[in-house]
């Protein structure tokens, strides 16, 4: 049957299983705009293209899906580029739509053109631009298919005004991909997998680094069967927070910049890495040169470019995570590392008398708390986005996942502003789902605007906006690095109740950690979304560090609480050994 | 760091070659030469993308390659038997005097002289990149106005095409796949 190109376009959303679209309308992709209303797919307003790509990640990452967004051409598509380049950083599987002017006048600066395949190319996996009505089915299926497998990633498709306007015959069987370059399915060799079973069985202190891979690939349970019958401990990647159950005594917790003394020590005394699905970020591996000096790698990975980027592999298994599991689970030797695990619990006690939770309650509110406590509310079943800066590293530090896919923040691009937005998306994949954004003053005020979206839709999130008076991680390094020269951090805030109020939703304050308990349960209560201002301690910093480029095992350990105490006596022995 | 020699199968379609360039300054691999050109299939280039990279980097260069969803085969041929060559044109600054010794040593090279004016020459040679930075060499003294390069082609020898499935880096692909 005949179609113009805009009805195309639905029709093939409609077909890869489409339900909801972010977008914002313009010139050159009002004839797909116009066509949506004949179609059942339901369209969300955002309120800046930015929302609209962080909406389809938060989307994409809470369902497993394909999120879509779509944006006129120019500065539709332009304000895009945030959200596409982080959603390529953390490999998540989102379609970009955007019109282009048509295609007589590509090329010659008409009004509102950009050359958006251009200007992403570096940032999207793939991009298309579509000039001809019989391309786009084919398109947006390849689309589609290429976002989805193999390492996930943002496809784009800039589709010219005429190619929308004009009219083809559409027959979606005949549109199947032609894709002879793509190779999504790769298959580990089999001379990697007897090298690797004979580093497994043979290591003394093996320890597993588990990425966003293992929830990507869907290889939560294979990796946990594989970890029970090998009993190696593992260590998390930001991303990888839920891949793996905090509880387990078998997890270690978060490595990297701001992971725990014991996992960051774990990994620099290990005899074998095995790296699953995770690409050494150097927020995770501090000083490449002196990273893990007496371990073996074992890298599984589905991105072959990823194999010796960075940390020189001694086996690469390069394939679908899961599939390399369920290869070599059956396959090593049933382990008992006892002796690594009691020295890592032994280190684990030293830090543990540090920890901000294990301190009096002096009453005063610091962001671990309210994080801990919302965690203790929500009995860790919330689904959690964030934002970017120190109450993300709090939040992955202090809201302990057991389940997979719980907690969605921007990791490899930090992008502040992604909070709100992809919690809303999150929350329109998962509408059982308690949703939760966790933001920062600054953060916040970058996607605030999309409060009125969750407004409009009639989106219940609860936002937690962790109000420091900073650009608090940037003002955390102007103080370690730059002799507490606070030099563009100290920031004044709207009224968030207020702001809260004036998009017709909830807004609650909270200065002291007594009312964090009640404003938690009045969210949780409300119906719509609610924000909570939490004014916490102003000049609190994210411990244990790593300085950027510092070797691992060189963390700035948590100093002696600067809780004010009643008596100094009051103070227990062991506080004296944190202060070292 | 040596010089790694690929030849690269990639759909001839529009900004294939953007993306191409494109992954080189993204990753800052050192091109030293890069050419395009038809193959003997309808549809298909053929590239040949000179890289000054040590092993490791190498296998990278080729893995990124293969990401890029428009490109077929990457094959390394640093390692092989191959033709390799590079054509250039050369004008050479000239006088009535001088002009037939610019000649006879285009001869020796067993270069070409394709245009000839009063004041220059035009040299035409094809070789290996040693063999026409010799010409250029000895042409240098009299003059030269202008020299256009085309960048290496290169070709393994013997019987065998380049096979249909390439081995990637490290693994296979898996049956079944859609291609
Ligand atoms: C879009 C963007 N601009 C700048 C930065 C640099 N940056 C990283 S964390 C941070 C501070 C964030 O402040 P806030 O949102 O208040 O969170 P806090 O660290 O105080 O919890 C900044 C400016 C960034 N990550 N993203
Ligand atoms: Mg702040």
């Amino acid at each position: 049957m005949k179609r113009t190109g805009a009805q195309i376009i639905w029709e093939s959303l409609q077909r890869e299983d489409v339900e909801v679209v972010f977008g914002y309308p313009g010139g050159a992709i009002l004839p797909a705009y116009d066509a949506m209303l004949d179609y059942p797919i339901h369209h969300v307003l955002t309120r800046h293209e930015q929302g609209a790509t962080h909406m389809a990640d938060g989307y994409a990452r809470a369902s497993g899906k394909v999120g879509v967004a779509m944006a006129t051409s120019g500065p539709g598509a332009t304000n895009m580029v945030t959200g596409i380049a982080t959603a390529m950083m953390d490999s998540s599987p989102i379609v970009c739509i955007t019109g282009q002017v048509s295609s007589g006048l590509v090329g010659l600066d008409a009004f509102q053109e950009t050359d958006v395949t251009g200007i992403t190319l570096p940032i999207t996996k793939h991009n298309y631009l579509v000039t001809r009505v019989e391309d786009i089915a084919r398109s947006i299926r390849e689309a589609f298919y290429i976002a989805a497998t193999g390492r996930p990633g943002p496809v784009l498709l800039d589709i010219t005004k005429d190619a929308q306007q004009a009219s083809y015959e559409f027959d979606w069987e005949a549109s199947a991909p032609r894709l002879p370059g793509y190779r999504p399915a790769l298959r580990a060799l089999p001379a990697e997998y007897e090298k690797a079973i004979t580093l497994i069985n043979s290591a003394k202190r093996p320890l597993i680094l588990a990425g966003h891979g293992v929830l990507q690939s869907g290889a939560m349970k294979v990796l946990r069967d594989f970890v029970e019958k090998a009993q190696i401990p593992v260590a998390m990647t930001l991303l990888g927070i839920g891949c793996f159950p905090a509880t387990h005594p078998l997890n270690l917790g978060m490595m990297g910049m701001h992971g725990e003394a014991w996992v960051n020590h774990s990994i620099q005394q290990a005899d074998l890495l095995l790296a699953f699905g995770t690409r050494f970020d150097d927020r995770v591996t501090g000083n490449v040169k002196t990273y893990a000096p007496k371990a073996k790698k074992i890298h599984i990975e589905i991105d072959p470019s990823e194999i010796n980027k960075v940390i020189k592999a001694d086996v690469a298994l390069v394939g679908d995570l899961r599939d390399v599991l369920e290869e070599l689970s059956p396959r090593i030797a049933p382990g008992d590392h006892e002796e690594w695990i009691d020295h890592i619990n032994e280190m684990k006690g030293d830090s543990a008398v540090r920890d901000i939770q294990n301190l009096p309650d002096t009453g005063h509110l610091y962001a671990a708390h309210v994080i801990n406590d919302l965690w203790r509310h929500t009995e860790g079943e919330a689904l959690i986005c964030t934002d970017v800066g120190q109450h993300q590293m709090w939040t992955a530090q202090y809201y302990k996942h057991d389940k997979p896919f719980r907690l969605i923040t921007s990791g490899g691009l930090g992008t502040m502003g992604f909070g709100l937005p992809s919690a809303i998306g999150a929350k329109m994949a998962c509408p059982d789902a308690e949703v939760w954004a966790i933001a920062g003053d600054g953060g916040f005020q970058m996607t605030a605007a999309e409060l009125t979206t969750a407004a409009q839709e009639n989106v219940k999130v609860n936002v937690a906006v962790i109000n420091n008076g900073y650009l608090g991680m940037v003002r955390q390094w102007q103080e370690f690095f730059y002799s507490k020269r606070y030099a563009a951090t100290p920031m004044k805030s709207p009224d968030f109740v207020k702001l809260a109020e004036a998009h017709g939703l909830a807004g609650l304050r909270v200065t002291e950690r007594s009312q964090v308990e009640g404003a938690i349960r009045a969210a949780r209560e409300t119906e719509g979304t609610v924000v909570i201002d939490f004014r916490v301690a102003k000049e609190d910093s994210v411990y244990p560090m790593v300085p950027a480029g510092a070797d691992l095992h060189e963390m700035i350990r948590r100093p002696r609480p600067r809780i004010p105490l009643a008596k100094e006596s009051d103070a227990p022995e062991e506080w004296e050994m944190a202060t070292k | 760091m040596s010089l790694h020699t690929f030849a690269a199968y990639v759909e001839d379609k529009p900004g294939v070659l953007n993306r191409v360039a494109s992954l080189f300054r993204r990753r800052a691999f050192n091109i030293e030469s890069l050419t395009v050109g038809h193959t003997e299939q309808p549809g298909v280039s053929r590239m040949t993308i000179a890289v000054e990279a040590d092993d490791l980097t190498a296998r990278r260069v080729e893995a990124m390659l293969y990401k890029l969803v428009n490109v077929l085969r990457v094959d390394d041929l640093t390692a092989r038997s191959t033709v390799e060559r590079d054509l250039a044109l050369i004008k050479v600054a000239v006088t009535p005097t001088n002009r037939t010794e610019v000649m006879q040593l285009a001869d020796v090279f067993r270069a070409r002289i394709v245009d000839v004016t009063n004041e220059s020459v035009i040299v035409e040679t094809t070789g290996t990149e040693d063999k026409i930075e010799g010409l250029i060499e000895v042409l240098r003294p009299f003059g030269i106005i202008e020299m256009a390069r085309t960048g290496i082609v290169s070709m393994s020898r013997g019987a065998a095409g380049i096979s249909p499935n390439p081995p990637l880096v490290a693994a296979e692909v898996r049956e079944g796949a859609p291609a």
